[in-house]
């Protein structure tokens, strides 16, 4: 056995690091539906889930229990084989789209080979993320067709013509980026960005010259909205007119799985927005001269958690609240001092702006959830072809004027 | 055995038994993701010679786009299960043996020709680079020939649309 991985170190590294990542995504995931509920909750003045552990935190763990054991019937009828697979191909497309993102500069080392932290670098890891974007497709659109029923059905042919269009607006407007940076990779991709303009504004991609891809990001962001079936896009699904959409006639662990999908597919659009449009792992802060303590951010931030959980979980309503709470607050607080530590310091740096970024688009998702209605299928369809498209080309035309007259 | 020449025997069985699977499959549907898993074969193999770029394109535009169209019109028509025809005289007499001879020749050329596998581009950002420069100076003229015979196509389907019946 160590023979084989003194033989094959990446493989080996590989393994582990997919381990690791998927256990980190499933959390992460299971966690996004708490955070969703809650703050869905909070627009709409309610408590969201409150019963499960302190402040509903064992919630996502209910609700994965429950998913396992819900009877699990097959609508008569179905295709059987496509009915079974849509499911698992919607969660792994969506699930290895996230081997090619980056999450910090910085290499680890694991059984002595030193590894960054990304699965697969990829030389075309842009267009491997809109291979397996493009294929997500199916999964909806199989799942509608083999439940052999009528709502589903609907929502399917609804999701496919929707990712269909979308998806073209999507990968349109990044083609501004790759014009800028001059290749696939995003490793690449991010550190083209580095630098600062008057030393303090970031040149990320949004702002930097030859052209400021604003237009290139409100494109993709929207696009990619409607490609993961999210509020106010979310028409394949529609619960006032189809039921449930294409997952109508799927219960128990193989709906489960589609809502997981759906979820990794939000997490990897937006890890793409932060490295396309937003600088990936890059501080928005110089982390030189008067700005040096713009290292210790994440520290502070981290410290300012564990101090609010401290205090909430002292003064929380159940006995089980206050041992778990403050317990949790003094992992947090343990978190901050590790991350103060020199060494730890700059390598702390590349993942925690990365993931704040995400975690600030995933945000803006809910935020859109609590807020906008639904459109309407027409408006979803003009809004595409009409607006988004024509502003992605004039997007690409726009910048590789710019990026020839720049390298003049 | 090394683990390309593994890896190539993996997906090229893939490829055959999707192929085969297209043809057997009475629904179409099922035929098409047998297409669908045809492609994806084919694009691992090419990125077993380290053309990226083309597994890349392969994926996005076949397999992501053309399909998808495929599967979307199939299930918007509901077209259900084939019958079986028999072999018509025509195929029976002139396809299978010339189809059998295609078969011969292809072998014959394989066997003459390739020894071994190798990547056909050391360094594929190279490689991508090379096809884009080769695509918009030498080949441009064909390129955009290409763009405007995939346009009339367009145009075509929207007046055979548009027609009043």
């Amino acid at each position: 056995m160590s023979d084989f991985i003194a033989q094959h170190p990446v493989l080996a590294v590989s393994v582990i690091k997919v381990v690791v990542l998927m256990f980190l995504m499933m959390t992460a995931l299971a966690y996004l539906t708490w955070f969703e509920r809650k703050v869905v909750a909070r627009i709409q003045s309610r408590w969201g889930p409150y019963r499960v552990g302190p402040h509903g935190l064992l919630q996502p763990l209910a609700d994965g229990i429950k998913f396992l054991f819900k009877e699990d019937p097959t609508p008569g009828g179905a295709d059987k084989l496509i009915y079974f697979l849509a499911p698992f191909l919607a969660m792994a497309l969506a699930l290895s789209a996230i081997a090619v993102i980056p999450f910090g500069p910085k290499h680890i080392e694991i059984l002595g080979h030193a590894t960054g932290l990304q699965i697969a670098d990829l030389n075309i890891g842009l267009l491997f993320l809109f291979a397996i974007t493009s294929l997500g497709v199916y999964g909806v659109a199989l799942a509608g067709w083999a439940s052999n029923s009528k709502y589903p059905l609907l929502g399917g042919l609804r999701s496919s013509a929707q990712m269909i269009s979308y998806e073209l607006s999507m990968t349109m407007s990044v083609v501004g980026v790759v014009l800028m940076a001059g290749t696939f990779n995003l490793r690449e991709i991010i550190t083209q960005q580095e630098g600062y303009w008057l030393g303090f504004i970031p040149r990320w991609n949004l702002l930097a010259p030859p052209l400021p891809q604003l237009i290139g990001f409100f494109v993709y962001f929207v696009s990619a909205i409607a490609e993961t079936n999210r509020v106010p896009f979310d028409l394949p699904e529609a619960e006032t007119e189809l039921v449930a959409g294409f997952h109508t006639e799927y219960a128990s662990f193989k709906f489960a799985m589609f809502f997981m999908a759906e979820y990794a597919n939000m997490i990897t659009v937006s890890c793409l927005a932060t490295l396309l449009f937003f600088g990936g792992w890059l501080s928005p802060f110089s982390t030189t001269g008067m700005f040096a303590w713009t290292l210790y951010i994440p520290t502070a931030v981290f410290a300012a958690c564990a101090v609010l959980l401290f205090v909430d979980g002292l003064r929380y309503s159940t006995t089980f609240g206050r041992i778990v709470l403050p317990v949790l607050a003094l992992a947090v607080a343990g978190l901050a001092a590790v991350c103060a530590m020199p060494g730890v310091v700059e390598f702390v740096q590349g993942p925690f702006w990365f993931l704040s970024k995400v975690f600030l688009f995933l945000f803006f998702y809910v935020w859109l959830r609590g807020t906008l209605p639904r459109f309407r299928y027409d408006q979803l369809m003009a809004f595409g072809w009409k607006l988004l498209l024509p502003l992605a080309l004039a997007n690409v035309v726009l910048t590789s004027l710019m990026v020839l007259v720049s390298r003049r | 055995m090394s683990a390309p020449i593994i890896v190539f025997f993996i997906l090229a069985g893939v490829a055959v038994l999707g192929a085969v699977s297209l043809i057997v499959q009475r629904h179409p549907i099922r035929s098409a993701l047998s297409l669908i898993v045809v492609m994806v074969a084919l694009a691992g193999l090419y990125l077993l010679q380290g053309a990226e770029l083309v597994a890349a394109v392969q994926i996005i535009v076949y397999a992501g786009a053309i399909m998808v169209l495929f599967v979307f019109v199939i299930m918007l028509l509901n077209a259900g299960e084939e019958e079986r025809t028999n072999v018509s005289r025509m195929a029976r007499t002139l396809g299978l043996p010339l189809s059998f001879f295609l078969m011969l020749q292809l072998a014959w050329w394989v066997g003459r020709g390739a020894r071994g596998l190798a990547p056909a581009v050391s360094r594929s950002q190279e490689a991508t680079k090379e096809l884009s420069k080769l695509l918009f100076t030498e080949f441009a003229l064909p390129f955009e020939l290409t763009s405007i015979l995939i346009l009339v196509a367009i145009l075509g389907a929207v007046v055979l649309a548009k027609r009043e019946s």
